[in-house]
């Protein structure tokens, strides 16, 4: 019970600020709110990889765009020419298609959002999984490289594909239905609903990333970091632990751009960008590395600070000068450092 | 493929293969002495370009470039007396962190400094359209300058290293830090300067390479991904492997075009570099025995 406090406290925040927003009348922050939601989904999931098992990536914005685009390109793109074929037939019979009307009255065939987050998320898994088992054989300088030349080939397709838009990216995506009358979308009426929608999905993440750390998974992982050699010699298959992390946190940084695409209505070459992963890896460090509530609270300020515009066009050079002073004053984290002993404490219950 | 289209590329191939050597010598020189691999080693290529441009308008042509490579240097012995120096063995995970933050905040100092804009140094002789018979093909003269001051670059730090003291004193570090100390030598001063060597020649490639490539704010995260790959195409820590690997990597991405769209050479390179990794972590002239005792 005690490691699920943290928990139930973000769900009361979460809800808390929901009603001030609407006593305040200043609605328009549950705007940023949500998409810092999102955002803290690739969080906490690069947090449980580089915190916990100790493997640095600089290639999860690559995962987030796989996502996002691939949704994004299968709801959006007409598919008519090519409805008759087996696949598309398959996928019609099952449901897993839309019809439609464009602007000018023509018949026009999409792909289910469901359907499409299944592919996307198939897509991910399949990737991350072809990726990840050579390049985490790598340690250090190679497997930061390693990453971040994945995260850069995944930017220059998407940046030089007509099927990805290229440089405009894919817009007017549509909402994500969930359930009848529960849809993830952009629209001015549903905000409360979709500020839910993204914290239920943080709750949700946070509740099975938090039972995974406490698990024979958990400790494993953690073990890892200590000495992999060690924790070899002791019969756990680090390969195999580190590679389900891995893909873990992939699937976790798919589905926050998938819905955050659905949310925006569109997404741009940018998600995909080097600076994005970077500044992944930064929000993590400065929440303390092995510290999953330290990341989601800073990256929930950090995300609805960059959002709001607070930094101005000093927005990258703010997140590179946090990577430094942390990383130089303070490697485990801000919270390891001014929070009150007893709040520290609690927090680090919580892991 | 004609023998003019052939010697094309091939030059084409070599101007940037040795401009990517130059680079990834910059990553081993560091590498050496340290054990880090700087990221921020392209912001220093961008950072040689933008400044001799911005001196250009008050000082003669040479005279502005020997400047800009002397300001980097200093930037680099900054970069390095700030950020590195007082750490007490720091983990490679936390360098790799602080590295990328100097890379991100230079970048971000260059775009606030100078904008967006694309900007370039004159050509050192002729202009534009001026070309010179080579081979068949026609070049722009500055290609010869970059070929020439790349190659003469190497030379010289190929003799630094093998006939003066600090050369001799900077390969002793490589080679046995402990032992190095022993000897009397400051390592700490040895990686100050390796900062400043890397960062100067750095510096005169950027300035030698601006009229033809051009000089942007964000120029250096290319250049760095690029001389990655050389630096581990040819095998951590071996200067000349890298000129080698640069040059074959310079070579593939020009003859890569005839083949694929443009848009796609930089997909190619890196995916060569993962296979390299995953396959020859040692790189292709490195020693594997020699590899598995250094430490990434």
């Amino acid at each position: 019970m005690k490691r699920h406090l943290p928990l139930i406290l973000m769900v009361l925040i979460a809800v808390g600020v929901q009603q001030l927003t609407r006593a305040t009348g200043t609605g328009f922050y549950l705007t940023p709110l949500t998409m810092a939601a999102y955002y803290s989904l690739v969080i906490v999931g690069l947090c449980l990889l580089m915190g916990y098992a100790g493997q640095i990536s600089l290639g999860h914005a690559g995962f987030f765009a796989i996502g996002g685009y691939l949704s994004a390109m299968l709801t959006t793109r007409d598919l008519t020419p090519y409805q008759d074929t087996p696949v598309l037939v398959l996928l019609g019979k099952l449901g897993f298609t839309t019809t439609g009307q464009d602007m000018f009255g023509a018949a026009v065939l999409h792909v289910h959002p469901w359907a499409a987050c299944g592919c996307a998320i198939l897509v991910t898994i399949i990737v991350a999984y072809a990726i990840g088992i050579p390049v985490l054989k790598l340690k250090g300088h190679y497997l930061a490289m390693a990453t971040l030349g994945f995260g850069i080939i995944i930017y220059r397709l998407v940046l030089a594909s007509p099927l990805f838009g290229e440089a405009d990216g894919i817009s007017e995506v549509p909402g994500f239905p969930l359930l009848p009358g529960l849809a993830v979308s952009g629209d001015f009426e549903n905000r409360v609903t979709n500020y839910y929608i993204g914290w239920g999905m943080v709750a949700l993440a946070m509740w099975l990333l938090v039972n995974l750390i406490h698990s024979r998974v958990g400790r494993a992982l953690r073990a890892i970091h200590g000495a992999e050699d060690a924790t070899n010699a002791m019969g756990v298959n680090t390969a195999r632990y580190k590679l389900n992390g891995f893909v873990l946190s992939a699937v976790l940084a798919a589905m926050a751009g998938i819905f955050l695409t659905h949310y925006n209505g569109g997404i741009g070459p940018s998600e995909a960008g080097i600076m994005k992963s970077v500044r992944y890896v930064a929000i993590v460090a400065i929440g303390g590395m092995a510290n999953l509530w330290g990341a989601l609270l800073m990256g929930t300020l950090l995300n609805v600070m960059s959002l709001r515009g607070m930094f101005g066009s000093y927005d990258d050079a703010v997140f590179g000068l946090i990577l430094i002073v942390i990383m130089l004053f303070a490697p485990h984290g801000l919270l390891g450092l001014s929070l009150p002993q007893g709040l520290k404490r609690l927090l680090k219950r919580g892991e | 493929m004609t023998l003019e289209l052939f010697s094309q590329y091939l030059l084409a191939g070599v101007t940037y293969g040795i401009i990517y050597a130059i680079v990834g010598i910059g990553f081993n020189i560091i590498y050496n002495t340290t054990g880090i691999i700087n990221f921020a080693q392209g912001e220093f290529v961008m950072l040689g370009g933008m400044t001799a441009i911005t001196l250009t308008q008050w000082l003669p042509l040479p005279v502005a470039i020997g400047a800009a490579v002397v300001v980097v240097m200093l930037i680099g012995a900054l970069v390095e007396i700030l950020f590195i120096r007082w750490l007490d063995r720091p983990s490679v995970l936390r360098m790799i962190i602080i590295t990328i933050g100097i890379s991100i905040l230079i970048r971000e100092a260059a775009l606030h400094i100078w904008g967006e804009g694309v900007r370039s140094l004159p050509y050192f002789v002729g202009n534009e359209i001026t070309t010179v018979p080579v081979l068949g093909a026609r070049v722009s003269p500055q290609v010869l300058w970059v070929i020439g001051v790349c190659t003469l670059m190497v030379l010289a730090l190929s003799l630094f290293f093998k006939y003066t003291l600090q050369g001799k004193k900077m390969q002793a570090c490589a080679a046995n830090r402990m032992a190095a100390t022993l000897c009397g030598i400051s390592t700490r001063n040895m990686v100050t300067l390796s900062f400043m060597l890397s960062a100067g020649i750095g510096a005169l490639a950027g300035c030698v390479m601006s009229p033809i490539t051009y000089t942007q704010y964000d120029a250096g995260t290319g250049l760095a991904i690029k001389g990655f790959t050389v630096a581990i195409l040819g095998g951590l820590g071996s200067s000349m492997a890298a000129v080698a690997a640069g040059l074959l990597l310079g070579l593939i991405e020009s003859f890569s075009v005839s083949v694929v769209p443009l848009a796609f050479q930089d997909a190619i390179s890196i995916t060569l570099l993962l296979a390299i990794l995953f396959f020859r972590p040692h790189g292709l002239f490195g020693s594997k025995d020699a590899a598995g005792l250094k430490e990434f």
